[in-house]
């Protein structure tokens, strides 16, 4: 089995039913190029073979015995190292959870190997997926399939550059401002983020609680979709998610897009937007306009006030939520300390990194007595006029077309001493994350140094049909 | 500059870092330069605007109701197992530093 590119779900689950070939070999396969690959790539931090060879056998026997397979029946796919795994070593990227074994899963995770998904391993990413180049993993960065001298963006950085190299068929990550549609566009794959609320946070490390969410990256639009489908629905476990039914996402992905109406704003096409990227995401617009879809300018005037509220609000959030490493129950504690206090200071001084230290710093700062009001109240109530800018234009329109990042792959080292230049690859997709909106990136060309470019689709909160529906025709045409 | 080399002290000393001095040169930076960014925000008239602090507010809240009852979605029947078993002690210790059969030990608290 020497070709895995753009191995799909559907392949691998029908020669497995078929039994052309089976789990086993395809989880062997995955492991071959990973030994092959990665060594370049940096895109894993833990494999766990024995989990992964157990469940392709499970796979197997039922094949084996002509039962009906499961959705997933046999896929391999990676899981960013932020989603526990019972008995897997679970990082989060950072040296403060070097040694933490969860005892529990993640629900999304749970949910995939309930639907025969094969775990092959934990992907890398940003410290506490902090970050939008993976230069923040606290083990190695990741280094761009495309190019091994760029970055894979982040924070979902290795989960993209996986499934980007063929390592696996597909992979779960995170995104709380970007992180997994940004490196789906630098990497060339699909990346979707779903409202807030479709899927489970429960056994995801958290970072900022209100913006965090689960989603897939994936090699196709159908596949995005089939992995939402299993992971999506309320879950007990987690009182944000929602209880909203689940739609049958794959039934609604070839209904023809028609006169579906595309929102383009100029906030989304103005200064700092690369020209290549322009041309190519104008290019896919004008694409989705020969489809029959109806293209109408709208206005999302709050825009470029968008990261500045997204790094009060998850920074904020963050250093909350980061009070927990404190080197007493689950993380690392420094050597030879005396007093409780000490331990603590020195502990998550060990520990976290910079760039966790510089946002808890800004979060504690802007929660502080006398900063509250200036910094944390006023970001809540501009996230308001945010969301409404999308509720105004989804009156108006279906969808939202816009670039996922303002500039292809960037190199390492490149903007890793400016935080201000770093924050602003995320200027396209914090504003999702904010409002809560689904939002899916997918490829929509290359740039003359041969990088890709993504396309971002922004969708009403649970539509991700429409999201799915309009990337599919896209990605068909 | 915005911030001080006292603010940025005092900020650590809240979120229990201690941080270089090195550290605390860059973050004072940092800081100033990221809070300069973010002041930005001022442009904006937001005396008449609810803060948004969920987005769960969208999609369960029922603001017709009052005070919890306006949370009802997120309400379960109280199980008094709870909804998974909770963890084993010996799991439960597994990843602390420096546990004893029983307890999570920590350095001592109350000076004699």
């Amino acid at each position: 089995m020497n070709n895995l590119d753009s191995l799909n779900i559907d392949a691998v689950r029908s020669a497995v039913q078929e039994r052309q070939t089976t789990a086993f070999a395809f989880a062997e396969a995955h492991y071959a190029r990973i030994q092959d690959r990665d060594g370049e790539i940096g895109a894993f931090l833990t494999l766990c073979r024995d989990r992964a060879l157990a469940q392709a056998d499970r796979i197997d026997r039922m094949a084996a015995e002509g039962q009906p397979l499961p959705p997933l029946a046999g896929v391999p796919v990676a899981i960013k190292d932020v989603m526990s795994t019972s008995g897997v070593r679970t990082t989060a990227g950072s040296k403060m959870l070097d040694k933490y074994i969860p005892p529990y899963d993640c629900t999304a995770v749970e949910r995939l190997e309930r639907a025969g998904a094969v775990v092959l391993g934990k992907t890398n990413c940003d410290e506490f997926a902090m970050g939008s180049s993976n230069e923040n993993s606290a083990f190695y960065p990741v280094r761009n399939p495309h190019d091994l001298t760029r970055v894979p963006g982040g924070s979902s950085g290795g989960s993209a550059a996986a499934v980007a190299a063929d390592m696996a068929v597909a992979a779960l990550g995170s995104d709380t401002g970007g992180s997994i549609r940004q490196p789906a566009s630098f990497c060339g794959v699909v990346g979707l983020m779903p409202t807030y609320g479709r899927v489970s946070r429960y056994g995801l490390i958290a970072f900022a609680s209100s913006l965090d969410h689960i989603g897939p990256l994936t090699k196709t639009v159908k596949d995005a979709a089939t992995l939402l489908q299993v992971i999506a629905g309320r879950d007990p476990m987690d009182s944000t998610s929602a209880a909203v039914p689940v739609p049958d996402y794959l039934a609604e992905l070839d209904r023809p897009i028609r006169g579906v109406r595309i929102g383009v704003a100029q906030e989304y096409f103005g200064e700092g937007l690369n020209d290549e990227v322009r041309q190519s995401v104008e290019s896919a617009i004008d694409t989705l306009k020969n489809l029959g879809c109806e293209i109408i300018p709208i206005s999302l005037p709050h825009t470029p006030y968008a990261i500045p509220t997204y790094y009060l609000i998850a920074t904020a959030e963050a250093s909350s939520n980061l009070a927990r490493y404190d080197g007493v129950r689950y993380s690392l504690r420094a050597r030879g300390v005396k007093t409780l206090s000490e331990m603590y200071r020195r502990s998550r001084d060990e520990g976290f990194g910079a760039e966790v230290k510089r946002r808890i710093i800004l979060g504690t700062y802007a929660l502080s007595a006398g900063y509250y009001d200036a910094y944390y109240l006023k970001a809540q109530k501009v996230r308001t006029l945010l969301t409404r800018n999308f509720d105004e234009a989804f009156r108006k329109v279906d969808a939202i077309a816009t670039p996922t990042s303002p500039t292809a792959a960037f190199r390492l080292g490149e903007r890793s001493d400016d935080p201000l230049a770093m924050y602003l690859a995320d200027v396209y997709t914090v504003t999702a994350d904010l409002a809560g909106i689904p939002g899916i990136s997918i490829p929509c060309g290359e740039t003359k140094d041969k990088l890709p470019i993504g396309l971002q689709i922004l969708g009403k909160h649970f539509d991700e049909s429409t999201v799915l529906r309009v990337a599919h025709a896209y990605e068909q045409a | 500059m915005k911030v001080t080399e006292k603010d940025v002290s005092y900020v650590a000393e809240l979120a229990n870092l201690d941080l270089t001095d090195r550290e605390r040169a860059g973050m004072l930076r940092d800081l100033n330069s990221i809070l300069e960014y973010v002041d930005r925000l001022d442009e904006l008239d937001t005396s008449d605007v609810p803060p948004m602090a969920q987005v769960s507010d969208r999609y369960g809240v029922d603001q017709s109701k009052r005070g919890s009852e306006r949370f009802l979605y997120a309400m379960r029947e109280d199980i008094p197992d709870g909804l998974r078993k909770s963890l084993p002690h010996e799991e439960a210790l597994a990843n602390a530093p420096d546990p004893d059969e029983q307890f999570f030990r920590v350095p001592k608290v109350i000076e004699r």
